[in-house]
This record gives structure tokens, sequence and C-alpha cells, in this order.
């Protein structure tokens, strides 16, 4: 079960692989995610489900290199299988046709995003999607977003392609040619989550973006994905994880990320050390 | 009366404080077989057995106990696994002081401590499992398929109790490891997983599937499973924790007591960095409430090696809803205990760590709708706790997953299951739970009792539907 049937590598430390997973393919919707493990003794990670192949049994997920256990599974081989895989968590994102929708993504978050700009297209809306990367080579799904949107913008800081700057300059683009903006999605690294939904708030687009807190059972049994949204206490798990992005104690949330930093270096140290890399 | 009775449960061997206080080896040793069969003759064989009553599962406390006395072991046994299909679990975990101990007619002679009935069901489960297995032919299953949601004892017991009736029964449980809060919640060295994974390996060797990583209401839905079951059980548990919410929640060292114990259990956080998940080693730690889950918390957190672990509880020691053996565990492994306290915010410092827990001191006022005291702060008794960790165990609610994916089914006014307490009916023919899912946070052998009802009910319903 839960073999890996497809990789790729689409950008500096970040796969993109399919795998067999009958029952999530048969059930999930675009917003969820699933929680692996990749051994015996490993940790409980949570991945965003990227596409769904209902008729194949397989579900997509892009991941990105940043710690023990994502490096483990970029060790893995087509062919090998993940220990554990549950899913689909969370609730799906609100997809019905809002008129002119705008949908901003960066880094790794695009993987978590391009199912919702899919679906927001197929029932109707009018897309317009903001991606945006250091450099262009990080800007990834690219040609699958473009496909589904009725406009692309890209940013990159380093100006290697489109727009050079971030993603609000961008937002700020729009704003300035008229632009009526029902609802945003932002999802990307938390500090453009940040400044994206500040944003979106100073243009008044009502945004949801998608919290990715560290986890372990994702089933709202542990309370250590909690969150503070509108000054309420939230478990990102089964309450998201997409939420108001003009609600959330960001700084909190950066807060609690960084909980286990010293730990997740023992365990990337040693298995690097275990591993030879 | 046997005036020979002597006034002592006979003395069991356990770790001593120092050592087991840096292990999470299993405290107590259990008797051996002279030791468990001398503490049987103290046993007076009552005619009127108050200790049956006193089980919630009306195991045949003296009949057991007698077998014992004469050494026939097996039949011991028999007795035993007529009523019950954990009892190395239970005689580990039960708290017999309120049930079975409570009533004991030894335990009411003045002076007498009551007969040892839990030390002996262990002794007895454990001498079980030391021997021989005997191969298990799962009986035909052919009466029809159920379905079990959730493999705590809850589920476990229906589970295994409609295999031997007769019945092909799937059990999907959402972890990666099946025993609900066996597995995830109580501590290695009070419950052996090894125990847990022995119970569940006998259940499968009945002809039950157990399905890990399978949340129902997502990775299978409800009408998939009614379409493809006769009946379904529910036993989900309470597994929502609560958090007081107070000032400083979200801060850096505060857990929820399922986080806590979730790390250290279920994902071997204490093996850290052998298993790859890790909890905080911290130094001073406070554990908030006063149940089974807070000595687990605290005792948890002296073996991680903190230098100091507080329980603060904000009723007195009479009220403490822990058993008393765990409580003089603790007491003797070197917790501090604050009774008539509580916090009322957790100071952090410049970077988000929690660095202090305010606390404010209560009496005990009129008695509240439990019929207990209840505990009211006294002004101006506010004091500082230094701290780096905190540990919330103050309850937990219904988990929510399945029951907002099955609308149709009825809930109380706590949010739980509406289910009839002995027979597991709901409002839905072919749909029956019980467990902490219908009674809120409760014992193990509450919801193993309701699991053997529930599996009678289910067998009726069933034959009733195909008659
Ligand atoms: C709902 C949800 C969906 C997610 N979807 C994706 C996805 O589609 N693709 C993807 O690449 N990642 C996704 N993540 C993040 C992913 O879970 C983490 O990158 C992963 O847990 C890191 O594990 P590790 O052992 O490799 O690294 P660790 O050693 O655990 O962490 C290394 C570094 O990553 C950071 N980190 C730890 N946990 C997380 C986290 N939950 N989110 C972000 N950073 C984290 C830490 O701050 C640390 O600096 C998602 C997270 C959530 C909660
Ligand atoms: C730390 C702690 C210590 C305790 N100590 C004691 C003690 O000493 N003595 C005692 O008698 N009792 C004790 N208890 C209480 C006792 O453990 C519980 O009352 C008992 O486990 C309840 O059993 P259950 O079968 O109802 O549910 P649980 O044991 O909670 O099991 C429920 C299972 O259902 C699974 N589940 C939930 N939702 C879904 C879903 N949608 N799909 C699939 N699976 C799902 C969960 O993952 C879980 O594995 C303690 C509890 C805790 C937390
Ligand atoms: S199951 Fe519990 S209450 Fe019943 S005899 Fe055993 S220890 Fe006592
Ligand atoms: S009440 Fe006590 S002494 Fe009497 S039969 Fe039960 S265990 Fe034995
Ligand atoms: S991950 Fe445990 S409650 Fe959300």
């Amino acid at each position: 079960m839960f073999k890996i049937l497809s990789k790729r590598l689409i950008a500096p430390k970040e796969y993109d692989i399919w795998v067999d997973a009958p029952r999530v393919a048969r059930n999930g919707k675009a917003g969820q995610f699933v929680v692996l493990r990749t051994s015996e003794k490993g940790e409980r990670i949570p991945l965003t489900v990227a596409e769904y192949d209902r008729e194949g049994g397989r579900i997509r997920i892009i991941f990105q290199v940043v710690g023990k256990t994502t490096m483990e599974m970029a060790q893995l081989k087509v062919g090998d299988s993940l220990h554990d895989l549950l899913g689909p968590l969370g609730n799906p994102s609100e997809i019905e046709n809002l008129g002119t929708v705008l949908m901003v993504g960066g880094g790794v978050g695009i993987a978590a995003l391009y199912p919702i700009v899919k679906e927001l297209k197929e029932v109707g809306n009018r897309v317009i999607t903001i991606l945006g990367g250091r450099t262009a080579d990080l800007v990834i799904l690219k040609d699958e977003c473009a496909a589904f949107s009725d406009e692309l913008l890209v940013t990159t800081d380093d100006g290697s392609e489109g727009i050079k700057g971030v993603v609000t300059d961008a937002m700020q683009l729009l704003a300035d040619r008229g632009e009526k903006i029902s609802q945003a999605w932002i999802i990307g690294p938390t500090i453009m989550m940040k400044f994206a939904s500040l944003k979106a708030k100073e243009l008044g687009i009502p945004c949801w973006v998608s919290l990715n807190p560290i986890m372990i059972d994702g089933t709202g049994m542990c309370g250590c994905c909690r969150v503070t949204v509108n000054d309420e206490i939230r478990f990102a798990c089964v309450d998201g994880p997409e939420f108001d992005g003009w609600g959330v104690n960001w700084n909190e949330f950066m807060n609690r990320m960084g909980q286990y930093k010293n730990e997740e270096k023992i365990s990337l140290e040693k298995y690097q050390s275990e591993v030879g890399e | 009366m046997a005036p020979k009775i002597t006034p002592k449960k006979t003395p069991i061997s356990e770790q001593d404080p120092v050592v087991r206080g840096k292990n999470f080896d299993e405290v107590c040793l259990g008797y051996t077989l002279d030791e468990a069969r001398l503490e049987a003759t103290r046993c007076l064989q009552c005619k009127t057995a108050p200790c049956i009553a006193g089980c919630p599962v009306a195991i045949d406390i003296p009949g057991f106990i007698k077998a014992l006395a004469e050494g026939d072991l097996p039949k011991s046994w028999e007795i035993l696994s007529d009523a019950t299909s954990l009892p190395a679990v239970c005689g580990r975990v039960c708290p017999q002081e309120t049930q079975c101990e409570g009533v004991c007619t030894v335990g009411k002679i003045k002076g007498k401590e009551p007969v040892a009935i839990g030390k002996l069901e262990r002794f007895v489960a454990d001498w079980k499992a030391s021997q021989p297995e005997e191969a298990i032919t799962p009986p035909v299953q052919d009466k029809g398929k159920v379905a079990v949601v959730g493999s705590g004892p809850a589920g476990l017991t229906v589970a295994g109790d409609l295999a031997k009736m007769g019945y092909k029964v799937t059990v999907f449980e959402a972890l990666h490891e099946p025993g609900g809060v066996l597995m995830y919640g109580i501590p290695e060295f009070r419950l052996p997983k090894e125990i847990v994974r022995r119970e569940i390996g006998n259940i499968r060797k009945l002809g039950v599937d157990v399905e890990v990583n399978a949340v129902v209401g997502r990775t299978v839905t409800i009408e998939e499973l009614r379409s493809q079951f006769d009946a379904l059980f529910i036993g989900t548990g309470a597994g929502t924790p609560h958090f007081m919410n107070l000032p400083g929640t979200n801060l850096n060292g505060v857990f929820s007591a399922s986080e806590y114990l979730t790390r250290i259990n279920l994902m071997h956080a204490y093996e850290f960095p052998v298993y790859d998940t890790p909890t905080k080693t911290s130094k001073k730690v406070v554990v908030v409430g006063g149940g089974n889950v807070a000595m687990d918390a605290a005792r948890s957190a002296l073996r991680l090696r903190a230098d100091k672990v507080t329980v603060v509880y904000r009723r007195s020691i009479e009220e403490l809803p822990a058993r008393i053996e765990e409580y003089h565990h603790a007491v003797e492994e070197g917790i501090v205990f604050n009774f008539l306290t509580n916090p009322v915010e957790y100071i952090g410092d410049e970077k988000g760590n929690l660095k202090a827990v305010r606390c404010i001191r209560m009496e005990l006022g009129e008695p509240d709708a439990s019929g207990r005291r209840r505990p009211v702060p006294i002004k101006g008794s506010e004091f500082v706790i230094e701290a780096d960790t905190v540990v919330e165990a103050i309850g937990q609610g219904s988990n929510k997953v399945l029951l907002n994916a099955f609308p149709e089914l009825k809930l109380n006014k706590w949010g739980y299951i509406d289910a009839d307490e002995k027979t597991g009916a709901t409002n839905l023919p072919d749909v029956f739970a019980g467990g902490d899912i219908v009674t809120g946070a409760a014992t193990v052998i509450l919801a193993m009792g309701v699991g053997r009802d529930a599996a009678r009910s289910i067998d009726s319903y069933i034959q009733s539907k195909k008659g």
C-alpha cells in the first residue's frame, strides 16, 4: 500500500510524486491534506494533496525538502512505499462561483493552491493568479495554473521572470487597474501569507490562507496544531486548514512553528550522518 | 469471620521510586505465584459477594480467586475470560478502590485492607500470556458483517465478542496503531504497550480485520459503511482536548495532556532521536488537573528528567479523581502537589516561550450540581510558579470528525452520541455506540462493559432483521 508510482524533481529540492492511495483518491477534495510516515519510527507529517486521480486511485503530492522526513522521502524510489498515509484530512475549500477570484501562491504553497485554482475555474469563476518566488526556477506549476487561469502574473525577487518584486506588488497592480475581486486565496511561506493578507485587507479583499502548523494526529485529538484566528483558538487540522487571513495572529503562528528548531536540527544531523550525505 | 486474615494486602514488588523516576518501564512488577496464592487466601468467599456487584462487568471474583488459591490457574483464567476480554489491562488500570475492592467485605473490617482483586486479576492474565500460545481457529463468520469505528477498549470488545458469535467484523482506526487511549494515552510505565498489542493480536486471531489509517467520515464515508455492513458500532472516544483559554495558552511550552502524552506514548518521544518525534526536555513543569491524565503527564515529565514537577489542582485531596495508587506513586517519585490552586495566566518571555504560571489559591464553597463543594478563588492570593512547560489535563470533549460527517445521528446536550447506555442503541436502527463517545471521558472497564452489551444487541438486531 501507498506505493510511489512516479517521482520527478520539479525545482531545486522540490519533488512531485504520485502515490497509490485509492480511498483518499476516491473521497478527497481540493484543500485537503494527508498525514504520512516514512518508517516505523518516523514522524507523522502533513502534506497537501495537489491532485486526485479518482479512476487511477492515485494522489499527487508536491513536497519540498526541509528536514529529516522530507529528506527521507526524497530518497525513496518509484516502487518504494510509504509506511502510513492517512487522509483526506481537513475541510475542503469552499468552491463556488463568486465572480472574480484572486489566487496568490508562493514557493511550495503553489502545490496547495493549484487544485483550488482548477476547481474554481471549473465552476465558472474568472480566475486571476499571481505566483511568486525568489527566482524563476522556484515558481512551480506555471503551465498547469495558467491552463485554469484567465490571467497569470509571475513575480520574482530577482526579476528573472515576470514582474520584479513580490506578490503584494502584483496585488497592488490589479487594484490600480480597478479589478473588482470577490475573494482571494493566499498560500505560500508564512511571511508571504502574512503580508499578502495585510495587503488584501488594505484593498478590502476577503482572503483565505491555508495554515501549516506542526501537527501530530491530524484528527483533532492533540491540540498541537492550534492557531489563533479572530481571537479564538482553532485546530488547523479539523477547523482548517483554511482560515480568514485577516484574522490570523501571525506572530504567534510563526513563533509556534519554531518550537522544535533544536530538535529538528538534531534529527536532521543524525540522519545525514547515517546516510552519509 | 476468619480472624487469621492479615490486615494488609500481600506486599507486591515495585521498582524503587528513585530508579523508576528515570525510566519508562512498568512500576509494578506483579505477584509471584506464591504471593498471589497467599493473597488469594485472604478472600472470605462471601456468599453475597458484594465485590461482583462492584465490578462493572460482574466478574465472578470469588470464583476466580478460589481457583487461584487452589493453584488451578487454567480454571481461574476461564472464569475471568468469561466476563472480560481485557483482564491484563483492567487489572492494571481499573479504579479498584471505588469498584470491586471498594465494597470488599475484608476491607470493611476495621483496620483491614480489601483483597487485592485487581492485582490478582492481573496475575492470572499475565500467567496466561506466559503460557504457550494456543492456536485459535476463527469461528465460522457467516452471520453478518459489522463495522466498528475506533479501536479503543469499547470497539475492541464489540469486535471480539461479535467475532466469537460468528460475525465478520472490520475495525476502522484513524491512527497508525490500534488501541485508542490504551496506546496513545496511558503511559508504558503503567500499561506496557506489549500487553495492549497482545490483546489486539488475540482479537485479530479471531478473524477480526483491523484497518489502521482509516478515518471514518473522511477515508471511508458513513454511507459506504452503512451500505456494506449490516450494522455499525461507533466507539470513537472523547478525544478532543479542552483548554482553559487562559492568557498565554499558545506560548511555546504550553501543551494539552493529549499532545504531551501522544508525543511520548504513540510517537515514542522519550526515545528521541531514535524515534523522529521530539518533545521538550523541560526543567520545571506544572501540570494542571487532578485525574489519571494529570498523574500520567506529571510522572512522564519526571521521567523525561525534569528537575521539578508540580501538580496544581483546584479542589482538595479528598476530591482528587485519580486512582489513589497513582497518586501515591506520584508522591513517592517526588512530584509536588499544590491543592486548592488554579492557574490564571501563563507568562512568557520576549521570545514567546513560557517562563512562569500565575496561580491563585482557592477555597471550597457551596456544593455545585455534582454535589462536590465548588472551589472559589481567594482574592489577593495570587502567586507565581516558575515553569518552562505547562500541561493542561482538564478534560476532553467528543471528537467531531465523525460526528460532523454524520448529521443524522442524534447527539445529547453535551455533544456526545445519544445512545442507550445498556444496549448502545442510537436513533438509527443499524447504528450502535458506546464508550467515552457516549458517556464522556470515563474508564476502560465501563467502555468494555458497554461493548459487551452492544455486541449482544447488535446480534439480536441483525438476527431479527434476517429472521
Ligand atoms: C496542512 C499542511 C499541509 C502541508 N502541505 C505541504 C505540501 O504540500 N508540501 C510541502 O512541501 N510541505 C507541506 N507542509 C509542510 C510539511 O508538513 C513540512 O515541511 C514537514 O512536516 C517538514 O518535515 P521534516 O521532518 O522534513 O522537517 P522538520 O525537521 O520537521 O522541519 C524542518 C523545518 O521545516 C519547518 N517546518 C516544520 N513543520 C512544518 C510545517 N508543518 N510546515 C512548514 N514548515 C514546517 C520547521 O520550522 C523547520 O525549520 C504542509 C503542512 C501542513 C500543516
Ligand atoms: C491519559 C489517560 C489515562 C487514563 N487512565 C485511566 C485509568 O487508569 N483507568 C481507567 O479505567 N481509565 C483511564 N482512562 C480513561 C480510559 O482510557 C477511557 O475511558 C477509555 O479508553 C475509553 O475507551 P473508548 O473505547 O470509548 O475510546 P478510546 O480509547 O478513546 O478510543 C477511541 C479510538 O477511536 C479512534 N477514532 C476516533 N475517531 C475516529 C474516526 N472518525 N474513525 C476511525 N477511528 C476514530 C481514535 O483514534 C481512538 O483510537 C485514561 C484516559 C487517559 C486519556
Ligand atoms: S475488571 Fe476492574 S472492577 Fe472488575 S474485578 Fe477487575 S479490577 Fe475489579
Ligand atoms: S467481597 Fe472480598 S472477601 Fe468477599 S468474596 Fe469478594 S473479594 Fe472475597
Ligand atoms: S494535529 Fe492534533 S489536533 Fe490537529
